[in-house]
C-alpha cells in the first residue's frame, strides 16, 4: 500500500496500515544517522519550508535536518523577526510562502486546528509539527518506533501517559496512534490536568509528559513542588509499581526534578534520547512520502 | 393605500385563529379579517394561496453594528437582510461603538432607522457604562430615548451586587433585563463547549455549568427584585431546567434560544469552520433536546438569531482566534421551517406564536398579532419552497454563517411592515 493522503495532519485520521506504512519507512531510513555521508538524494530539487509559530528547538531541528540528509532545500520561517510581528495575519503569510512554490510546509502553531487551516487553503503538502493541544503525530510516529524496537511488537502492550494530558497535543496523537495498534493506554494526573471523556483503560511503558507551565492558567494545580511529590516520577515509586522491563518516555523538554527525578531522566529504563534520534528518521519518513507522493493531489 | 391578503391560511397564536381567510390592510393597520373580503378600489391584491399569512416575526437579539462597526454591518443592510429572511421588527443590542448606553445613541440608532431602515428598529440599551460591568448606565434616559430592555449582551455582568440594583433600578420602566448568562471564570479562554469535542480538538472549552450558574443566580435576584429578567440565547438542558422551575413559581422569568442551538451540536466544530464558533458555543444532542422540549412547552418563550455580523477577515484564521458569533436574519426561519417543523419536532403554530405574539408581549412591543386595529406587520410563508442557502447572496453585509450549501424547504415569502410591502420573493 502506498502513501495518499496530500497531508499529515492527525494519528486521528490514520488507520493502522497508514501508520504502519509511516513507522516502517521511518524504521528503514534509519540508518543513513550511522553513515559517515549523512546524505541521500532521494528529495534532491524538493522545498521543505519549517513554518514556526511557536518556539521549538527539538522538533524543529529535527525536521529541518530530516529535509537536509534527504538533499531537499530546507528555509526555515519563526514568526518573531519576520513579518507577522508587523501584523500579518497568519493565512496571509502562509499563503505567501505557498506562492513560492515550497512542495512541503511544515508547521507549528499554538491553535488547535492551524494545520488543518493551511490543508484547505494551500496547494502544496502541510505537516503538521505540533497545533495548540490538538495533535502531534510526528512525536506519536516516533514514539511508535522507539516503543517497536524496544519492545518488538505493539499488540497487548500498556502504556501509561501521565501528567498534563489537557493541555497536551503529544498525548492525544499518542492515543489515537497506540489504540489503533492495539495497545492499551492509561491517562493519570491531577484531575484539574485531565480533559473530560478521556476514556481511562488499563501500563508496560510509561509516558512522562512536560508539566507545561507556560500553557496552564495559574490555579490549575497549587504548586510545581506538589505535583512533583504526588505525580512525579522517582526510582522509589518506579521501583514499587512498575515492571523491571518497564520503558520511560518523555517528549521533551523535561522539567528535571518535576515530572522525573534526575535519576529516572538518565537511568537506564528511559529511551528518552532514543526518542529524539528515531525523530529524525520519522520526519524523513514523513517528507518522503509526502513529497515523493505519486499522482500530485491523491488526497 | 389599502392591501388585500387574498386566499393564505392566515396563522395568528394570539387569537386562536388557524383558517383560510383574507386579510385587508388598511393605512398601515389591519381593517379586518374575513372569507371573500371585498377589495377596495385603491387596493393591491396579494394572492396568498397556499401561502402562511402570520403576526409579523421579531427576531429580539440582533447586533447592527451602527455605530462604530459599519464594515460588519449598518442599520440599512441590517434591516434589509431582516425583511430579506421575514422579519418584520428587529431590537439590536448595545454592543455598539460607542457602546449604546446614554441617549444620545439610541438617538442616533433611531434616526438612521426612520431613514434607511427596511424594517422596526427597536435598540436595546446597556446595562453598565461602556459595558464595563463597573456602573450603572444611565437606565432612565435610555428607557425614555426608547430602549425597549437593558443588556450587556456579549458580556455577563459578573457583580452580582450592581445587577441587583439595575433590576431594581428599571422596574418602574417596564422593561426586562436580557442577561448573557455565561461566568466568565468559567469560560476563561475557551472557544467551545467542553466535552468530547474540545478533548479531541485541544481546543479549549467551557462547560454548560458556565452558564447555568448564572441563569441560576439570575433567577435568584428576579426573585429577589421582582424584575422581569430574560435569558437571551439558551443553550444547555441545566438552563431549560432551571428556567421551568422559576417559571412555575411565578418568578418572572423568560427565556429565548437561537436557531443555531436548535439544530447544530458541538460536532459541527470538527470541520475547523470558524462559523460554528459563537458564545454561548454549539452543546450537546441532549442540550438540543432539551431546548427543543423547552421551546415547544412554552418554557422558552421565543427564538432570537444573535445575528453576529463579522468580516471574513475575523473568521478566516485561526479557530481560537476568531471572533464569536454567526448571521441569521436571512436563514432563521428556513432553518427552523426545515429542521423543526418539517420533521414534526415544533407545530408551526407554535413557532409562530414563538417569533411574533412571544416577543411582542414580552417587550410590550406593537404587532405580534393579526387583531383588527393592530399595526400591519405581516410574515407570509411558503412552506413549498426549495432554497439553497447561498451566502453570497445576502443582503447583510457579512456572511459568517455555517448554513452555507444548506438546501431547506419552507421560507419566507413576503414581508409587510406598517402596510408596506418591504420585500417579496420573485418581486
Amino acid at each position: 500500500m502506498g502513501w495518499t493522503r496530500k497531508d499529515l495532519l492527525s494519528m486521528r485520521e490514520l488507520d493502522a496500515s497508514e501508520i504502519t506504512l509511516m513507522v516502517d519507512t521511518a524504521a528503514s531510513l534509519q540508518e543513513i544517522a550511522s553513515r559517515d555521508i549523512k546524505k541521500v538524494p532521494a528529495l534532491r530539487g524538493k522545498t521543505v519550508v519549517n513554518l514556526f509559530y511557536e518556539a521549538s528547538t527539538r522538533t524543529r531541528t529535527s525536521f529541518e535536518i530530516a529535509g537536509k540528509w534527504l538533499s531537499a532545500d530546507v528555509v526555515n520561517f519563526s514568526s518573531s523577526g519576520s513579518s507577522s510581528s508587523k501584523g500579518e495575519s497568519f493565512i496571509d503569510t502562509a499563503k505567501n510562502i505557498a506562492a513560492m512554490s515550497p512542495d512541503v510546509v511544515v508547521v507549528r502553531h499554538s491553535s488547535a486546528g492551524a494545520a488543518d487551516l493551511l490543508a484547505r487553503e494551500l496547494p502544496c503538502s502541510i505537516v503538521n509539527a505540533g497545533d495548540g493541544a490538538h495533535e502531534h503525530p510526528t512525536q506519536a510516529l516516533l514514539d511508535l518506533l522507539t516503543i517497536r524496537e524496544k519492545k518488538g511488537h505493539f499488540e497487548g502492550l500498556h502504556v501509561a501517559i501521565v501528567g498534563d494530558i489537557a493541555h497536551s497535543r503529544v498525548a492525544r496523537s499518542d492515543i489515537h496512534g497506540m489504540r489503533k495498534l492495539g495497545m492499551t493506554v492509561t491517562v493519570a494526573g491531577p484531575p484539574t490536568l485531565i480533559p473530560p471523556f478521556v476514556q481511562e483503560l488499563g501500563a508496560k511503558v510509561i509516558m512522562m509528559l512536560r508539566l507545561q507551565q507556560e500553557r496552564m492558567s495559574a490555579g490549575l494545580i497549587p504548586s510545581t513542588r506538589e505535583y512533583a511529590r504526588f505525580w512525579g516520577l522517582t526510582l522509589d515509586k518506579l521501583a514499587r509499581h512498575a515492571r523491571p522491563d518497564v520503558l520511560i518516555m518523555h517528549p521533551g523538554p523535561v522539567n528535571r526534578g518535576i515530572e522525573l527525578s534526575p535519576e529516572v531522566a538518565d537511568g537506564p529504563y528511559s529511551v528518552i534520547l532514543d526518542q529524539v534520534s528515531r525523530g529524525v528518521a520519522v520526519r524523513m519518513g514523513v517528507l518522503l512520502l509526502l513529497a515523493g507522493r505519486k499522482g500530485g493531489d491523491g488526497a | 393605500m389599502s392591501l388585500l391578503l387574498r386566499g393564505g391560511r392566515v396563522i395568528d397564536p394570539a387569537n386562536t385563529v388557524d383558517a383560510v381567510q383574507d386579510v385587508l390592510i388598511e393605512n398601515g393597520k389591519i381593517a379586518r379579517l374575513g372569507r371573500s373580503l371585498e377589495a377596495p378600489a385603491d387596493a393591491e391584491i396579494v394572492n396568498a394561496t397556499g401561502k402562511i399569512v402570520c403576526p409579523g416575526f421579531i427576531d429580539m437579539h440582533v447586533h447592527l453594528r451602527e455605530p462604530g462597526q459599519e464594515y460588519k454591518e449598518t442599520v440599512a443592510t441590517g434591516t434589509r437582510a431582516a425583511a430579506a429572511g421575514g422579519f418584520t421588527a428587529v431590537c439590536c443590542m448595545a454592543n455598539t461603538s460607542p457602546v449604546n448606553d446614554n441617549g444620545a445613541v439610541t438617538d442616533y440608532i433611531l434616526a438612521k432607522a426612520r431613514v434607511e431602515g427596511r424594517v422596526r428598529v427597536y435598540p436595546i440599551g446597556a446595562v453598565t457604562r461602556n459595558l464595563r460591568g463597573e456602573e450603572l448606565a444611565e437606565l432612565a434616559e435610555l428607557a425614555e430615548s426608547g430602549c425597549v430592555a437593558f443588556s450587556d449582551d456579549g458580556r455577563c455582568v459578573m457583580n452580582a451586587g450592581l445587577y441587583r440594583r439595575a433590576m431594581e433600578y428599571t422596574l418602574p420602566f417596564g422593561a426586562p433585563i436580557i442577561s448573557h448568562a455565561e461566568d466568565a471564570t468559567l469560560s476563561a479562554g475557551a472557544s467551545i463547549n467542553e466535552g468530547v469535542v474540545s478533548t479531541e480538538l485541544g481546543l479549549p472549552g467551557q462547560p454548560a455549568a458556565a452558564e447555568d450558574v448564572m441563569v441560576a443566580r439570575d433567577i435568584l435576584l428576579a426573585e429577589l427584585t421582582g424584575a422581569h429578567v430574560h435569558i437571551a440565547h439558551a443553550s444547555t438542558a441545566g438552563t431549560v431546567r432551571l428556567v421551568r422551575d422559576a417559571k412555575a413559581r411565578g418568578i418572572r422569568v423568560t427565556a429565548e434560544v437561537t436557531p443555531h442551538h436548535l439544530v447544530l451540536t458541538e460536532d459541527a466544530v470538527r470541520t475547523w469552520d470558524a462559523n460554528t464558533k459563537m458564545a454561548p458555543p454549539l452543546r450537546t444532542k441532549r442540550d438540543v433536546e432539551a431546548l427543543i422540549e423547552g421551546l415547544a412547552d412554552g418554557t422558552i418563550d421565543c427564538i432570537a438569531t444573535d445575528h453576529a455580523p463579522h468580516a471574513l477577515s475575523e473568521k478566516e484564521g485561526e479557530y481560537d482566534r476568531a471572533a464569536f458569533g454567526i448571521v441569521g436574519l436571512e436563514t432563521a426561519v428556513a432553518v427552523a421551517l426545515d429542521r423543526l417543523v418539517r420533521p414534526g419536532l415544533l407545530p408551526l403554530a407554535t413557532l409562530i406564536a414563538r417569533w411574533s405574539r412571544d416577543p411582542a408581549r414580552l417587550l410590550n412591543l406593537p404587532g405580534g398579532t393579526l387583531s383588527a386595529g393592530a399595526v400591519a406587520d405581516v410574515t407570509i410563508l411558503d412552506l413549498d419552497t426549495e432554497t439553497t442557502v447561498d451566502p453570497s447572496r445576502f443582503h447583510s453585509r457579512s456572511r459568517n454563517t455555517p448554513f452555507g450549501g444548506w438546501q431547506l424547504h419552507g421560507g419566507p415569502w413576503m414581508t409587510i411592515v406598517g402596510g408596506e410591502l418591504v420585500r417579496a420573493v420573485g418581486r
